[in-house]
C-alpha cells in the first residue's frame, strides 16, 4: 500500500530523548525532501513527568499534527498505557524493551533502543536505532538516512567519521531488528522536494527572527513558559550598536521599558503568556493613550491564573482585544502557522509604527513548540517600516487634531509630554469634554489605518462557512478540505488580522447565514465578537488543552450545516 | 509647559516644597546645557503619578521631553528610554507614595544593573493628590485620612534603603535650599549609573514639616536638617550608614560609587563578546 503521510508519536519520560527523537525524524525527513510537523506537549518540571512529541512526515504541505497515530514509540509502560488507544488497530508500536515488556498487544514489538545504540559504542544513538526502525516500517530507502546522518553530523571536527559510523549502524540495527517482526506499514511514496530553498525551526524561533527581520531594536521579556524561548533568543542575536535585549524583573517591568524605548523611537517588543499579559494590562492602556508603537505578543497557554503552563488553548482573545480600562480596542494579529510566525511578528511591527500604538501579536503553545519546514524567507522582500517622524522645530503640537502627526524623537527638536493622563495638543494633562472626545476619536480614528485588503476566501458562494483563528486554521483547513472534496456545501475565510477585520472580509461574512468558528476556548471569543460586529457566527469549542482533531470538525461542522440546512428548509 | 496654558487646571498649593524641587531641576538642566552644549530635548523627564508628577508640565523656559506615565513604573520607563537610547539624560522624578510603595519594587534592580538615571524624589510623607493618606515615610502612630487610629506600619527609612540596594549614588536634599539641591541634581546626573537625590519636599495642606526640618527657635524646635560634613568620605559606604545613625535628614551626598560601570557602558562592552549575526545568518543556520 502506497502511503502519503504516517505519524509517529514518541511518549515516555521527560528527559528520555522523547522530544529529541521526534526532532531527529523531522529533520531526517525533511532533508530527504519530504514534509514534516511536529506537536509537542511536556509536563511543568524540569526533569521527568509524562511527555509526549508527535511528528508527522508526509509527501504534501501538513496542515495539522494528523489524528490516527500510526506508530507508537513508547518509552516507558506508562507512556504505553496511556496512549495505546490512539494507535490505529493496523498500527505499530514499538516499545522500549529494556525497560518494560508487552504481552498481549499483537501491534507490539520490542526493541532494546539503549543496549543497541550501546553497541555501536555511541550510547546517545538510541534515537536513531530507533528512526531505522520506523524507516523500515515505512519502506524509506536507507541511503536517505544515511544522507541525512552524514549531512548532519559533518562538523568538520576530528570525531565526525566516528559519530556517523556509529548513528548509521544504530540505524541498521534498529532496521534489520524490527524486519524479522514482519510489521510494516507500506511504503511510504517518494518525496516531492520543493524547488525552493526552505528552513526548519519551531514557531517562536519563526517569531523571533520575523521580528528581527522586521527591524526590530529593543526587546524585554521575563521567564515565562511557553514564551521563554524568545527572549533567549533575543539575547543571544539582538545584540550590537543600536540593539538591545535584557530580562527585566516582572512584565510590569517588561511592558513599561518597551514604552520607554518605543517612545524613545525604537521598534520595541516583549512576549510573554496569559499570567504575564494581565500584568501589563495598565501599561498597555498607556501604549493607547500616549500613542506609542510598540508589540506584546502573547503566547497563550491554557486557563486563567497559572491555568495550564504546557498546553494550548485560545482563550485570551478578549483579553488581548480589550486588555485595558477605559476605551481601548488593540489591534490583534494572531498567526495560525509557523510560517505566518514569522511574517505576522514583522507586520505587527509594521502596524504598531504605522498607527503609533500598541499592537497585540497572538501565538499560541501548539506553535511555540511546533517544528515544521518553510520556504526560506526572501529578506529582500521584507521591509523593515518605520513610523512618521516629526522634523520640525520646538513648540510642535503632538496631539493636534483627529488625524495622526508624526512622531518627535527625543533628542531632536519637537519635544512635548507622552501622557497618560488625558491631554492637550501638547500633552499637557485636561479634563476638558471636549479634549477627551477629540482624543477618543483621534485614538479610535487611527485604527482605520491598519485595514488590510488580503485575506483566504474559498467556496464563497455557500451561505455557510467555516472561518478559524490562529492555530486552529490548520486542522480546520484540513477538515475544509475534507468536506470539500466530499460535497459539504461550505466556504473557507481565514485571517490572521482579527482586529481591525479586513473590511471587505466583514462585508462578506455579513452576507452569510452562518459563520462557523472553531476555537480552543469555552465561550467562543471570536464568535462573540464576530457577532457583535454583525456577523452570524457560531463557535465550534474546545478546551482540553489540545488541539483540534480534524474528524471532530469534520463531524461538527457536518452537524452544524445539516441542522441550519433543516431549519432553513422548515423541516 | 513653556507658557501659561489655559487648558492645564492643575496646580500645587500655595507654598509646595515641589516649587523647589522644580526649580532646583530647572537650573540643574540649564547648568547641564551651558556646560554640555547639548539642546534642552536631549533631556527626558519620567515623571511619576501625584503631585510630584506634575512637575513634568510645570517646567518653565525651553521644554525637555517629558513622559507622564502610570502610577509607580517610572523607573522601567526610564530603563526603556534610557536603553533605547543611551546619550540622552533621563531624570525621574516621582514622590514617595509612587516610588517607594507601589515602585518599590523597581529600585533593587535599577541598582543592580546600575540604570544610567537620576532619580529626585519629592518625599512629603504622605499621599497629596488624594487628600492625605498615610505613605511608607509617613510616620509610625501617625493619624492620617487613611489611618484613622494611627499608622500600624514603620516608618521607611528611605536613604538605608538605597544604600542596602546597592544605589551607586545617593543624595539627600531640601526644597527650601534651592541652589544647594540645583548642585545635587547636577552631581546626580554626571555619575555614571543609578543616582538618586532623595529631597524632603513638604506639603503644606496635609503634612507641613517646614518648621521641623528648618526648626523654630522661639518655639524651642532644633532642626532636623543637618549637612553632611565635608569630610565625609563619599566613597564609604560604612560611613554613610553610620551618618544616617543620628537621625534627622542629611542635606549632601552620602554615598558616591565611581567604580562600577553603568549599565549601558556593560551593554557595550557585552557587545565584543557577542559577536552579532546579520538577519541574513540568522536566516541561513535554520537552512538544512
Amino acid at each position: 500500500m502506497e502511503m502519503r503521510d504516517f505519524v509517529v508519536r514518541f511518549a515516555g519520560e521527560g528527559g528520555q530523548g522523547v522530544v529529541t527523537s521526534a526532532e531527529g525524524l523531522a529533520q531526517a525527513a525533511t532533508q530527504v525532501g519530504y514534509h514534516a510537523l511536529t506537536f509537542a506537549t511536556f509536563p511543568s518540571q524540569i526533569l521527568g513527568g509524562p511527555t509526549w512529541t508527535q511528528a508527522r512526515i508526509a509527501v504534501d504541505a501538513i496542515l495539522s499534527p494528523g489524528d490516527d497515530v500510526d506508530v507508537l514509540v513508547a518509552f516507558n509502560k506508562d507512556a504505553y498505557d496511556e496512549h495505546n488507544s490512539e494507535v490505529r488497530d493496523e498500527g505499530v508500536i514499538i516499545f522500549n524493551s529494556n525497560e518494560f515488556q508487552l504481552e498481549g498487544d499483537s501491534r507490539g514489538f520490542g526493541l532494546p533502543f539503549d543496549e543497541l545504540a550501546r553497541s555501536t559504542g555511541n550510547n546517545r544513538a538510541a534515537n536513531m536505532v530507533i528512526i531505522g526502525a520506523l524507516a523500515h516500517l515505512v519502506d524509506m530507502p536507507q541511503r536517505y538516512l544515511e544522507e541525512f546522518v552524514s549531512k548532519r553530523f559533518t562538523r568538520g571536527r576530528s570525531g565526525d567519521e566516528e559519530i556517523i559510523r556509529s548513528n548509521i549502524e544504530a540505524m541498521t540495527l534498529g532496521r534489520d531488528h524490527i524486519s524479522e517482526s514482519g510489521l510494516a506499514l507500506g511504503a511510504l511514496a517518494a518525496p516531492n522536494p520543493p524547488d525552493f530553498a526552505q528552513i526548519m525551526l519551531k514557531g517562536n524561533e519563526a517569531l523571533a527572527l520575523g521580528a528581527l527581520a522586521g527591524g526590530l531594536d529593543f526587546y524585554v521579556g521575563y521567564p515565562i513558559s511557553p514564551a521563554t524561548t524568545i527572549l533567549i533568543y533575543m539575547e543571544r542575536n539582538l545584540v550590537g550598536e543600536g540593539k538591545f535585549a535584557h530580562q527585566v524583573s516582572s512584565e510590569i517591568e517588561s511592558i513599561t521599558a518597551i514604552l520607554g524605548a518605543g517612545f524613545a523611537g525604537k521598534k520595541a517588543m516583549t512576549a510573554t503568556a496569559g499570567p504575564g499579559f494581565s500584568l501589563m494590562s495598565e501599561g498597555l492602556g498607556l501604549g493607547w493613550i500616549a500613542e506609542i508603537p510598540l508589540v506584546v505578543v502573547d503566547v497563550q497557554r491554557g486557563g486563567p491564573a497559572t491555568g495550564l503552563p504546557t498546553k494550548t488553548e485560545q482563550s485570551d482573545l478578549m483579553a488581548c482585544m480589550f486588555p485595558a480600562h477605559g476605551d481601548v480596542r488593540m489591534p490583534v494579529i494572531a498567526v495560525g502557522t509557523v510560517e505566518e510566525c514569522f511574517y505576522g511578528a514583522i507586520k505587527a511591527l509594521t502596524w504598531s509604527e504605522r498607527y503609533q500604538g500598541p499592537v497585540i501579536l497572538m501565538t499560541e503553545m501548539s506553535l511555540a513548540e511546533r517544528v515544521q519546514n518553510i520556504a526560506k524567507p526572501d529578506l529582500s522582500q521584507v521591509e523593515d517600516r518605520r513610523r512618521q517622524v516629526y522634523e520640525g522645530t520646538n513648540g510642535y503640537h503632538r496631539y493636534a487634531g483627529l488625524e495622526l502627526s508624526p512622531m518627535p524623537i527625543p533628542g531632536n527638536p519637537g519635544a512635548y509630554v507622552a501622557n497618560g493622563s488625558e491631554h492637550d495638543d501638547m500633552g499637557d494633562t485636561t479634563h476638558l469634554a471636549s479634549r477627551h472626545i477629540q482624543m477618543t476619536e483621534r485614538r479610535f480614528g487611527k485604527l482605520k489605518l491598519l485595514e488590510e485588503d488580503e485575506y483566504e476566501r474559498d467556496n464563497v458562494e455557500e451561505s455557510i462557512a467555516i472561518m478559524p483563528w490562529g492555530g486552529s486554521k490548520g486542522p480546520a483547513l484540513e477538515a475544509y478540505n475534507q468536506l470539500k472534496a466530499s460535497g459539504v456545501p461550505v466556504g473557507w475565510y481565514y485571517t490572521m488580522y482579527l482586529n481591525p477585520l479586513p473590511p471587505k472580509l466583514l462585508e462578506e461574512l455579513k452576507k452569510k447565514d452562518l459563520v462557523i468558528v472553531p476555537e480552543l476556548n469555552y465561550q467562543g471569543q471570536f464568535a462573540s465578537i464576530l457577532r457583535s460586529q454583525g456577523v452570524k457566527a457560531e463557535a465550534i469549542t474546545q478546551y482540553t488543552g489540545l488541539p483540534f482533531k480534524v474528524r471532530d470538525l469534520v463531524k461538527r461542522v457536518t452537524e452544524v450545516t445539516e441542522a441550519v440546512r433543516k431549519e432553513a428548509a422548515g423541516v | 509647559m513653556s507658557k501659561k496654558n489655559e487648558e492645564y487646571d492643575f496646580k500645587w498649593c500655595p507654598g509646595c516644597g515641589d516649587f523647589g524641587v522644580r526649580r532646583a531641576l530647572e537650573m540643574a538642566m540649564i547648568d547641564r546645557l551651558e556646560e554640555t552644549g547639548l539642546p534642552i530635548e536631549n533631556n527626558v523627564v519620567v515623571a511619576g503619578i501625584g503631585c510630584s508628577g506634575n512637575l513634568v508640565h510645570l517646567l518653565e523656559g525651553s521644554q525637555p521631553y517629558g513622559f507622564h506615565g502610570i502610577h509607580g513604573r517610572s523607573l522601567p520607563i526610564s530603563l526603556g528610554v534610557k536603553m533605547a537610547r543611551p546619550e540622552l539624560n533621563v531624570v525621574v522624578v516621582a514622590g514617595d507614595g509612587d516610588f517607594l510603595s507601589i515602585g518599590g519594587e523597581h529600585i533593587g534592580p535599577q541598582a543592580a544593573r546600575n540604570l544610567n538615571v537620576c532619580a529626585v524624589i519629592m518625599d512629603n510623607g504622605v499621599y497629596g493628590l488624594t487628600k492625605g493618606q498615610s505613605s511608607p515615610t509617613t510616620k509610625l502612630g501617625e493619624i492620617t485620612s487613611s489611618t484613622p487610629f494611627g499608622k500600624i506600619e514603620s516608618q521607611l527609612n528611605p536613604l538605608e534603603l538605597y544604600l542596602t540596594l546597592g544605589v551607586s549614588f545617593i543624595a539627600s536634599g531640601f526644597s527650601g535650599q534651592v541652589r544647594p539641591l540645583a548642585k545635587l541634581i547636577t552631581q546626580g546626573m554626571e555619575h555614571k549609573g543609578f543616582s538618586i537625590v532623595h529631597v524632603q519636599s513638604p506639603c503644606t495642606t496635609y503634612n507641613d514639616t517646614f518648621e521641623l526640618l528648618k526648626g523654630n527657635v522661639q518655639k524651642g524646635i532644633e532642626p532636623g536638617l543637618w549637612e553632611v560634613p565635608e569630610d565625609h568620605d563619599t566613597s564609604d559606604k560604612g560611613a554613610a550608614q553610620q551618618l544616617l545613625q543620628q537621625g534627622g535628614v542629611p542635606v549632601g551626598v552620602l554615598y558616591d560609587d565611581t567604580f562600577r560601570p553603568s549599565m549601558d557602558q556593560q551593554v557595550e562592552q557585552m557587545w565584543a563578546r557577542a559577536e552579532p549575526k546579520t538577519v541574513q545568518e540568522l536566516v541561513d543556520a535554520f537552512e538544512f
